[in-house]
């Protein structure tokens, strides 16, 4: 009886096959973004990509590049397929947690292509665990427009520092607001919660920060709301390039660009957990770009990161 | 007020906060001439804690130029700003907090290693003075003991245990817990732990007796006590008057005042007058601090106070105050004096989500209404007075 849904095939017909020493070089940055149950895996001869997205505002990319795998052979382009990020990192980690000085986990992860079930072959101490976890159809990944021609102000901080501020963060605040600018208060993160604001502050030549690129301080974005009615139905719609024949009447609201949702940059602080350094930069359009530099066991650098919209959600005056 | 605090004083203040936190569930902040009181009372109104710190303190310490600068917060939002207390000492290089009530201001600011700013803007009400009757040095029995000695006690009774009874004769002190029912007695597991007379740094019992009260206030204290290794001095006499323990040092007061249960049957040496008035329903809220109005009343201050005038009576309750060191004062006479308002009053309250046979007394009732004059008189005095208290040997009265 077949245990699996999809087929399998003989080892040369793998597209990709990839294989670790230490597995925990591979599921260490993935926890660091395993907030949702999905993740987009794509691989190319640069390394394997794996991105998780929540509802549309937020992204976390983490790249392990190929020199980080003792074996990593890919026959295509690029190669992608969708499973369920929290399975794997179950099969990934079943041999247990804990690390006992000098024994690791290897890893042997084939993939066949569309279609085929991704397999995993574990071994710990001469003990072989095969997983075959069911592939699903890759959803395109969204693209933020993120590119560095955009970003208005950029710091590097130490991940310590940050970790410190980030723990002690008003939970009780719906949102995280962000301030760069080149004058006072230089990096600041604010919290509005139930007991009142409170308010980090970094300065641009304190010793945790390794990088200081301020050219201006967030301005707020002006949105216009157009209302519609189309065949009875009512529509909120919110552009600066919109059709104007069918309006029937608008508002202007200002929206400051440096708050995010709390809850959206929570899952961040597990990467911030694992890296030594972290770049926080913005774009004029508010979106929020976090990259993380983590070390894994061998020393090895890998990078993750996380994009982010600005909380559009104004109050009402 | 605008105070700076640097180095381990800050931890020492959130230690405080922390302490105070066991207790009650709202910090009230009242910035004094003789220094800056962080007090806390507990829900049923049976406890009430007060950390009195000095100017000296403080690197800088300026008070409010009118004395009307008092407010209160949900205790969970201080405890916010002194997150990771443990951390606190290396991380904090100074700690500054405004008050400006006129600007609805209350600014905690923590400058950090590595130039990290910390800024905290709480909000807070305006509130009345909590402040209560208790009279040490009345109290027929004094102990006092390092902190450790307290905690390695505390510590043999189970975290949950509520109420923990505490006897005494000339020679030693028993402690024991509390169990209520009597069919429960049976199946309870029931510890003893006794403690020598000669474990105490001090140890006055001129009257044997047994009192009960609640184990998690005292918690509350020995969380700061061990903290500041500074010796706890336990001042108590019969069941029904409240125990006060108390902590100082050169800048440095704490005192926490705790009823107990009184015993039913026991003959009471209180007026006849006496009854049991319902209070108001206990809430949280207090805005009706004003009916729930205490005498702040240190020992010795109170006894040396000429000052202190007669209170208005409050209408409701029949203020039947006992004088300190018992009720010798009042077969004395000196009931009439001022003075004569030493020692808790004891109104019977009825307290919500405690089981119904539980009798722990009310410290708080009445309402006095010092006029700003007083209070700063009363404060003034009170700074003397501390220290007359901790160089008294003997525990008489301060004149």
């Amino acid at each position: 009886m077949p245990l699996s849904t999809q087929s399998d095939q003989g080892d040369g017909q793998y597209v990709l096959v990839a294989s670790l020493d230490n597995v925990r070089n591979l599921s260490n940055i993935l926890k660091a973004i395993a907030f949702k149950d999905h993740a987009l895996f794509n691989a190319t001869p640069n390394g394997l990509k794996v991105t998780v997205e929540d509802s549309k505002c937020l992204q976390a990319n983490a790249f392990i590049q190929s020199e980080i795998f003792q074996e990593f052979t890919i026959q295509e382009d690029s190669v992608s397929f969708q499973v369920n990020l929290t399975v794997l990192l179950d099969c990934l980690t079943i041999f247990g947690g804990s690390t006992v000085p000098g024994v690791t986990t290897a890893l042997r992860l084939c993939y066949n292509g569309y279609g085929y079930p991704l397999k995993l072959f574990l071994e710990e101490g001469g003990v072989v665990t095969v997983c075959k976890i069911n592939t699903q159809e890759p959803e395109e990944p969204i693209d933020f427009e993120f590119c560095s021609t955009n970003v208005t102000n950029k710091v590097i901080l130490q991940s310590d520092s940050l970790r410190e501020a980030f723990s002690e963060l008003d939970m009780t605040s719906e949102v995280l607001q962000i301030t760069m600018s080149p004058s006072q208060p230089y990096f600041r993160l604010s919290t509005f919660g139930n007991s009142g604001n409170a308010h980090y502050d970094y300065p641009k030549d304190s010793d945790m920060m390794e990088l200081f690129q301020c050219t201006k301080t967030q301005t707020n974005r002006s949105v216009t709301h157009f209302f519609l009615i189309n065949k009875g139905r009512f529509f909120c719609h919110q552009s600066s390039n919109y059709n104007h024949n069918h309006l029937h009447g608008f508002n202007s609201t200002v929206i400051p660009l440096s708050r995010y949702k709390m809850s959206l940059l929570k899952p961040s602080t597990k990467a911030l957990a694992l890296s030594c350094k972290v770049s926080v930069r913005t774009d004029s359009q508010g979106f929020l770009s976090l990259q993380y530099l983590v070390r894994n066991d061998d020393g090895q650098i890998c990078f993750v990161e996380y994009y982010c919209c600005p909380d559009e959600d104004v109050e009402e005056e | 007020m605008d105070c700076i605090l640097i180095g381990s004083n800050v931890k020492v203040l959130a230690k405080a906060v922390q302490s105070l936190s066991r207790l009650g569930e709202e910090l009230y902040l009242e910035p004094q001439e003789n220094g800056l009181a962080l007090r806390t009372v507990n829900s049923s109104r049976s406890a009430y804690a007060c950390f009195l710190f000095s100017p000296l303190f403080f690197q800088k310490y300026t008070p409010p130029k009118s004395s009307t600068q008092r407010c209160k917060m949900v205790i969970k939002s201080v405890q916010a700003v002194f997150k990771s207390l443990s951390s606190l000492e290396k991380t904090v290089e100074k700690c500054r907090i405004e008050l400006d009530i006129e600007k609805s201001r209350l600014t905690f600011t923590l400058h950090c290693k590595h130039g990290l700013l910390k800024t905290h803007n709480l909000s807070f009400q305006d509130s009345e003075s909590l402040q209560a009757v208790f009279d040490k040095e009345g109290c027929a029995n004094t102990l006092t003991a390092q902190p450790k000695l307290l905690v390695d006690t505390v510590l043999h009774f189970p975290p949950s245990l509520e109420e923990v009874r505490v006897s005494v004769n000339d020679e030693r002190v028993l402690f024991r817990n509390h169990v209520e029912d009597e069919a429960e007695q049976s199946k309870a597991m029931m510890t003893e732990f006794c403690l020598s007379a000669e474990e105490f740094d001090r140890f006055v019992v001129n009257m044997h007796t047994c009192i009960t009260f609640c184990l998690k206030e005292l918690r509350g204290l020995l969380v700061f006590a061990e903290s500041s290794g500074l010796p706890v001095s336990l001042y108590f006499d019969e069941p029904g008057r409240p125990m006060v323990l108390s902590l100082t040092d050169s800048v440095l007061e704490v005192n926490f005042v705790l009823a107990t249960l009184s015993e039913e049957g026991q003959p009471r040496n209180h007026n006849s007058n006496m009854r049991r008035v319902s209070e108001p329903p206990i809430t949280d809220d207090f805005m009706n601090d004003d009916v729930d109005y205490i005498i702040a009343m240190e020992a010795g201050e109170l006894a040396g106070d000429s000052d202190w005038p007669e209170p208005p009576r409050h209408a409701l309750t029949p203020p039947r105050l006992h004088g300190a060191a018992g009720d010798q004062q009042e077969s004395s006479g000196e009931c009439e004096d001022e003075d004569g308002q030493q020692g808790a009053e004891e109104t019977p309250v009825e307290e919500s989500g405690r089981p119904p046979n539980k009798k722990f007394r009310s410290l708080f009732f009445g309402s006095v209404l010092p006029t700003p004059s007083q209070m700063s008189n009363r404060t003034l005095q009170s700074q003397e007075v501390l220290a007359s208290d901790s160089e008294d040997e003997d525990g008489s009265p301060s004149p």
